[in-house]
């Protein structure tokens, strides 16, 4: 019987993830400057996300020297336990996995993107830190795996926790861009 | 019920030390990739490399705002800095610190002009994934820096126009050293040499 992935990294260096925070807060606030429509500034947030995800997976597959995931709930774990706590310095438990296995929730507590922010009511719409879920889709993306990502629950909008839902749409074939008998 | 309290406080009002030190890192990679997204959408913003560089620098001073008021909250002794240098050296060895774990390399007052200095750092951790094209001129991707010490500056009381620029050295590894070249308004020059004729007595 297989027993659960066990999951190694290398080292990443490091940085200061107060200095994280303030950028990221200083770039919403840049995005909110530029855009009048709060759902814009979450539309880039997320496009900003997904252009990291994409250049973010090769980075995560070279420095954890994983074997191939055999289900989407290995994805799902791998994401939440290791992927997050080797960028970000957090981890997320798994849960609320519907009956398919292909929907399942992030749940977390710690969310480096807000440490120091407080959300007025005038942006209630905003979804601050929706960077992260674009992150996810366009680095599942890469690997033939599309996702929908949300956001459930935030902690900034006065909820217990920070929930985000992944559902699993399909998995893409490999596109090979040339044909073999060309 | 701890969660709870900690809910129902004020922002102003929560714990400002984060109560792990492990959790007061995170990856340089996650950075670069922010900043190298800031950088992107800022490009089909801006016109010329003047004004992405203004962009950069306009992030950077919220985050030198917020940075000065957070470290001197921390500092043991709450005394504010008046002088020149005292404010670059908080700068040198308290802010680096703050941001890349180690103190600037260098602090030089021009020769040319007594209102302008230097801090400089031979290997800039933000920039570090960073190449700059031929046609980008002289853009330096360092002006987030720039925009962190204008804002420490500025909340210090300490108005300037600071800049980021690359030196090239041939002494050290042929990696180019950014200089963060700060040159204080005549506000700044006056109250100094004022306080310097005051404490002569």
């Amino acid at each position: 019987m297989r027993g659960a992935p066990t999951f190694r990294t290398a080292p990443l260096e490091l940085t200061s993830a107060e200095a994280f925070t303030l950028m990221y807060g200083s770039i919403v606030r840049q995005l909110i400057s530029d855009f009048e429509d709060i759902s814009e500034v979450n539309k880039q947030l997320d496009q900003m996300g997904y252009n990291i995800g994409i250049r973010l997976i090769d980075e995560y597959l070279v420095k954890t020297r994983n074997a191939r995931c055999n289900s989407f709930r290995e994805t799902a774990e791998a994401i939440a336990k290791q992927a997050l706590h080797m960028f970000l310095n957090f981890q997320a438990t798994v849960a609320k996995w519907n009956l398919d296995e292909t929907e399942c929730s992030l749940i977390f507590y710690e969310n480096p993107f807000s440490d120091f922010v407080e959300l007025p009511d005038e942006y209630r719409e905003l979804k601050f830190c929706n960077i992260l879920c674009g992150v996810i889709r366009g680095a599942l993306e890469m690997i033939n795996v599309d996702v929908e990502c949300a956001w459930l629950q935030d902690m900034l909008k006065g909820d217990d926790c920070n929930e985000v839902r992944l559902k699993l749409k399909e998995y893409r074939n490999e596109n090979f861009p040339y044909k073999d008998d060309d | 019920m701890n969660q709870e309290s900690h809910r129902n406080l004020n922002i102003v009002e929560r714990p400002l030390i984060k109560q792990k030190p492990e959790k007061t890192v995170l990856s340089l990679s996650a950075f670069a990739y922010l900043y190298s997204e800031l950088i992107q959408y800022n490009i089909d913003k801006s016109a010329n490399t003047t004004e992405l560089e203004e962009r950069l620098d306009k992030v950077g001073y919220e985050i030198g705002l917020r940075i000065n008021e957070l470290l001197s909250c921390r500092e043991k002794t709450l005394r504010r800095r008046t002088e020149i240098l005292d404010i670059l050296k908080f700068i040198h060895s308290t802010v680096w610190p703050a941001f890349f774990g180690k103190n600037a390399d260098d602090l030089q007052q021009a020769a040319a002009a007594e209102d302008e200095y230097m801090i400089s750092d031979y290997d800039m951790k933000f920039t570090k994934f960073i190449s700059v094209p031929r046609s980008y001129g002289s853009f330096n991707p360092g002006a987030l820096v720039a925009g962190i010490v204008r804002g420490v500056l500025d909340s210090a009381g300490f108005p300037a126009r600071v800049s980021a620029h690359t030196v090239e050295d041939r002494e050290r590894s042929r990696k180019p050293i950014t200089t963060i070249l700060v040159k204080f308004h005549s506000v700044v020059m006056t109250r100094q040499l004022y306080i310097e004729k005051v404490k002569k007595g």
